[in-house]
């Protein structure tokens, strides 16, 4: 999907000044959007988070009692809190005007520090007018981490596929038929780790047909992605109601994956249990992020995967195979998401119900483009999103104003300020949805 | 077909068409063209950016016979497509059958029991479908026999205007996958209207009609202007809006103005009689005039896309952004124009949900119609007439899918897979001619493939 943001489209009125030359598009002038973004957020911060904040303490209970060191939860006067934080991200957003009125972009670092600020400010301000202004911020983070465990698979494969040129929208439908088949397999086995390997099949298999329609039969990506998700929906729902409801002991009740304790590390306050403290899909994930991404930017492979993706005819003329490489891609994207959609039958519900994966696939896809077609990207975008799915149900606990529909919208609208270009650049593969045709 | 005339005019650009062409030609000219879009319909000439594969139903070069194109054109392949997706949804259906478990024992002593109940597992479930959707044989009354369409017809309204909403942004290259928000949004308006203002009838219903419109209108036509703006997506952007419409839908039906009083369930006041449709044949169906409107919003759209010069700027749009642009064609006030009209086309199944079928607003307002408005659609060919046809042909799914459920316990769920296949199977008419043995020209596939190239990726890029 090429979300070209900046770059002018027919139609789109020009930036004042931009001479209709495409040579001179290139040298466009920065825009305006971060900046005023950045500045509208601040100011939100500023009057909600700072001044109209709560005078009273929100406490963060940072260590677990299986912690090898207990450290003192930290509270923070939510009313100061606010005001020092909301300053900063007046700062910041000052600075990127700054460096607007110099032509200069603002730096990635800056819109990073901007988002975590302006969290940290949601959140004192969030938990300071909650009924009960304590929260554990260590669960808190631990359960961001292990909501985000499918959404980073997913989005995984998205990268995978569209770094080759193949739009995934069918993330959900892999996701879906991992969760399935892991279940069966499993629960047939008695044995989560064939359950595991089986959900990586199905989701291969998944996109094997993704990529046999598009790349074979030239249909439309977006449309085989669309019908896909319905289309494993459908096998899926068919088979729980005929199958695994006639018989749950047999089909429908896989054995879970246990988490694994590293000893010691496991008990480092907040990092232990993200880190050290996973079940095999968890660990597993970190690895498939680092394993992506060096593939991606430090192999030959990924350098291939890459030009594929770009410019399918320059990679043509150098002799590789386009169609062979994506084919081969699209499916290793499936078993990664497959593996992903394990997660919510083995790890999070030990049993499949229908629509499991209730819209995740969609998150991951989010994430996908929030982290701009990079693992690395792509895996913090979708803690971010783990982070607000994992908050929502903290609000509704502890009870603050906020409703918790819009703690589920966020992920969403964050998205939609993302493709709108509003937060950064966000550009994807340049070949991303069209079909390669020899010749 | 596009693609063996020359253009007739440079303002046309690549997006002429021959059905677009009529405003400047000649009325005996008009009249072939209208006779060719229709029997075409339409789709099958489009270089428009969905179906854009589907379109091998004509063969390029060479003289098409009427036999060769009657057993190769699109029109076959839609046909043996839905038989295809039905045999493969039957074989699902037996291949969790328990008589078809324990014959599939002894295959191999008598396979005829086998065969059989293969047969028997799949036909009754299909026969529940058809007695559920079409005619029920065993109905009391004749009244009651035909109920079952009635309900068929219920159910398409829905599917039919917000398919008609995709098919129209198909055709001007955009991917609305967000009906399934416009229906939310649209639901949220005109219920709003139908339980909080007390007006008179005609009057209030009339408003419920146009403040579902408009808010359909609305959630499409912000995708438009953001698509049109930034260049976002949009694809990303009404999947997105999709789900930002159902969670503050959802945060609504908890609010003291849309939750009935004294209920702790999400759910809204029921609408006021004067605010819901009519039922046009009688109390015992509940076919309301929803379905007159799709019928209309039909007719609206062929003209709009076939006869209207609005109409053929999304074409033009859809075929080639750039060629329409370098024509003069405004091709952002296009953009926001098309998701705006398919926003409201959208909304119209919203008002048909909520003032039509349901009368009350939940959070399951817009059920799956937004999500099968999509392979409607594509099933369709994004002609208006096709996703009529193809509404029908899904209401009929739906509405017997419960009936089917009910007599023989094969879950709904066969539907969409049925649904989904059909839709796979007609985007790829290679795959099913070569699946029946009709692949009539070995050599040509790759050249057509070549000169479609252009148009897949025209909108979808």
């Amino acid at each position: 999907m090429s979300t070209t943001v900046s770059s002018p489209r027919p139609g789109t009125p020009r930036h004042a000044g931009a001479p209709d030359n495409p040579a001179a598009m290139s040298a466009k002038p920065v825009s305006w959007k971060t900046p005023v973004l950045l500045a509208a957020f601040a100011l939100i911060a500023l009057v909600f988070f700072g001044f109209l904040a709560p005078n009273r303490n929100a406490s963060f209970g940072i260590s677990t009692g299986e912690d090898f060191f207990q450290l003192p939860a930290l509270d923070i006067n939510a009313f100061a809190g606010g005001i020092v934080l909301s300053a900063l991200l007046v700062g910041l957003a000052a600075y990127s005007i700054y460096l607007k009125t110099k032509g200069r972009p603002a730096p990635g670092w800056l819109t990073v520090t901007f988002i975590v600020l302006f969290v940290a400010a949601f959140l004192i301000w969030v938990v300071g007018g909650a009924r009960t202004p304590s929260i554990s911020l260590a669960g808190l983070i631990a359960g961001s981490v292990t909501l985000a465990v499918p959404l980073v698979f997913g989005s995984l494969s998205g990268v995978l596929c569209e770094r080759v040129g193949v739009v995934n929208i069918a993330i959900e439908g892999q996701l879906l038929g991992g969760a399935f088949t892991a279940a069966i397999v499993a629960s047939m086995t008695q044995n989560p780790f064939i359950g595991l390997l089986a959900a990586a099949v199905a989701g291969a298999l998944v996109s094997m047909v993704l990529a046999l329609f598009s790349i074979k039969y030239l249909v439309n990506q977006i449309i085989v992605g669309v019908v896909l998700n319905v289309l494993v929906s459908g096998v899926t729902g068919f088979l729980f109601s005929t199958v695994m409801q006639e018989d749950s002991d047999r089909y429908n009740s896989p054995p879970g994956l246990d988490a694994i304790e590293i000893p010691v590390l496991s008990s480092i306050p907040i990092i232990g249990p993200i880190l050290f403290r996973q079940t095999l899909v968890g660990y597993l994930m970190y690895i498939a992020v680092l394993v992506v991404w060096v593939g991606l930017f430090k192999t030959r492979w990924g350098l291939r995967v890459r030009a594929v993706g770009e410019h399918p005819q320059a990679a043509d003329t150098l002799g590789i195979n386009v169609n062979a490489t994506r084919f081969w891609n699209v499916t290793l994207g499936g078993a990664v998401a497959g593996i992903g959609g394990s997660f919510f039958t083995l790890v999070a519900i030990d049993s499949f119900t229908k629509e499991i994966s209730g819209g995740r696939g969609f998150i991951a896809l989010a994430a996908l483009i929030f982290g701009r077609w990079n693992p690395i990207g792509a895996f913090f975008a979708a803690l971010l999103f783990g982070f607000a799915d994992n908050l929502q149900s903290i609000v509704t606990i502890i009870g603050t104003p906020v409703p918790s529909q819009f703690m589920a919208m966020l992920p969403y609208l964050v998205t939609v300020l993302a493709v709108a270009g509003l937060v950064g650049k966000s550009r994807g593969p340049a070949a991303s949805g069209i079909p390669y045709v020899k010749g | 077909m596009s693609d063996k005339h020359p253009p007739k005019h440079a303002d046309g650009g690549h997006g002429t068409t021959p059905s677009g062409r009529h405003h400047h030609t000649t009325p005996a000219e008009e009249e072939t063209a209208a006779v060719v879009s229709v029997d075409t319909a339409g789709g099958a000439m489009e270089p428009s950016a969905v179906p854009a594969t589907a379109q091998s139903g004509q063969l390029p070069g060479g003289p098409d016979t009427l036999l060769r194109r009657i057993f190769t054109g699109s029109g076959m392949v839609s046909v043996l497509a839905v038989l295809l997706a039905l045999i493969i949804g039957g074989l699902l259906i037996a291949s969790t059958d328990q008589r078809v478990a324990t014959t599939a024992g002894y295959f191999l002593a008598r396979p005829t029991d086998f065969l059989a109940a293969v047969w028997d597992a799949a036909t009754r479930s299909y026969i529940a479908l058809f007695q559920g959707s079409v005619f029920n044989p065993r109905g009391n009354s004749v009244a009651a026999q035909f109920a079952p369409f009635m309900e068929t017809l219920t159910i398409a309204t829905p599917l039919i205007t917000a398919g008609l909403g995709v098919a129209l942004a198909f055709r001007a290259g955009l991917f609305n996958i967000g009906a399934q928000g416009q229906i939310i949004v649209a639901g949220i308006f005109a219920a709003w209207v139908g339980f909080a203002l007390h007006l008179p009838f005609g009057l209030h219903l009339l408003l419920v009609l146009v403040a579902g419109i408009a808010g359909g209108a609305l959630w499409g036509g912000l995708v438009g202007v953001l698509k049109a703006r930034t260049g976002a997506h949009e694809v990303i952007l009404t999947i997105m809006f999709n789900y930002i419409a159902l969670y503050f839908l959802r945060y609504l039906l908890n609010t003291p103005a849309f939750q009935r009083p004294g209920e702790s369930n999400p759910i809204s006041p029921i609408l006021d009689p004067t605010a819901v449709y009519p039922q046009i044949l009688g109390t015992q169906y509940r076919l309301h005039l929803g379905f007159i409107l799709a019928i209309a919003a039909t007719v609206l759209v062929w003209w709009l896309l076939n006869r209207s010069t609005v109409g053929f700027e999304f074409r033009a749009v859809g075929a080639n952004p750039k060629a329409a642009q370098t024509a003069g064609i405004n091709v952002s006030r296009s953009t926001i124009l098309v998701m705006a009209i398919a926003g409201g086309l959208a909304g119209m199944s919203g008002v048909a949900q909520v003032a039509g079928t349901e009368k009350v607003l939940t959070d399951g307002v817009a059920a799956t119609y937004g999500f099968d408005a999509i392979t409607v659609a594509l099933l369709g060919r994004s002609t208006p007439w096709g996703t009529f046809a193809a509404g029908l042909l899904f209401g009929a799914f739906r509405a017997g899918a419960v009936q089917m459920q009910i007599q023989t316990g094969t879950p709904i769920d066969i539907v969409l897979v049925v649904q989904s296949l059909i839709v796979l199977f007609i985007a790829a008419p290679p795959l099913v001619r070569a699946i029946f043995g009709m692949n009539p020209r070995r050599k040509k596939p790759a050249r057509a493939a070549k000169s479609r190239q252009a148009a897949t990726t025209g909108g979808a890029a």
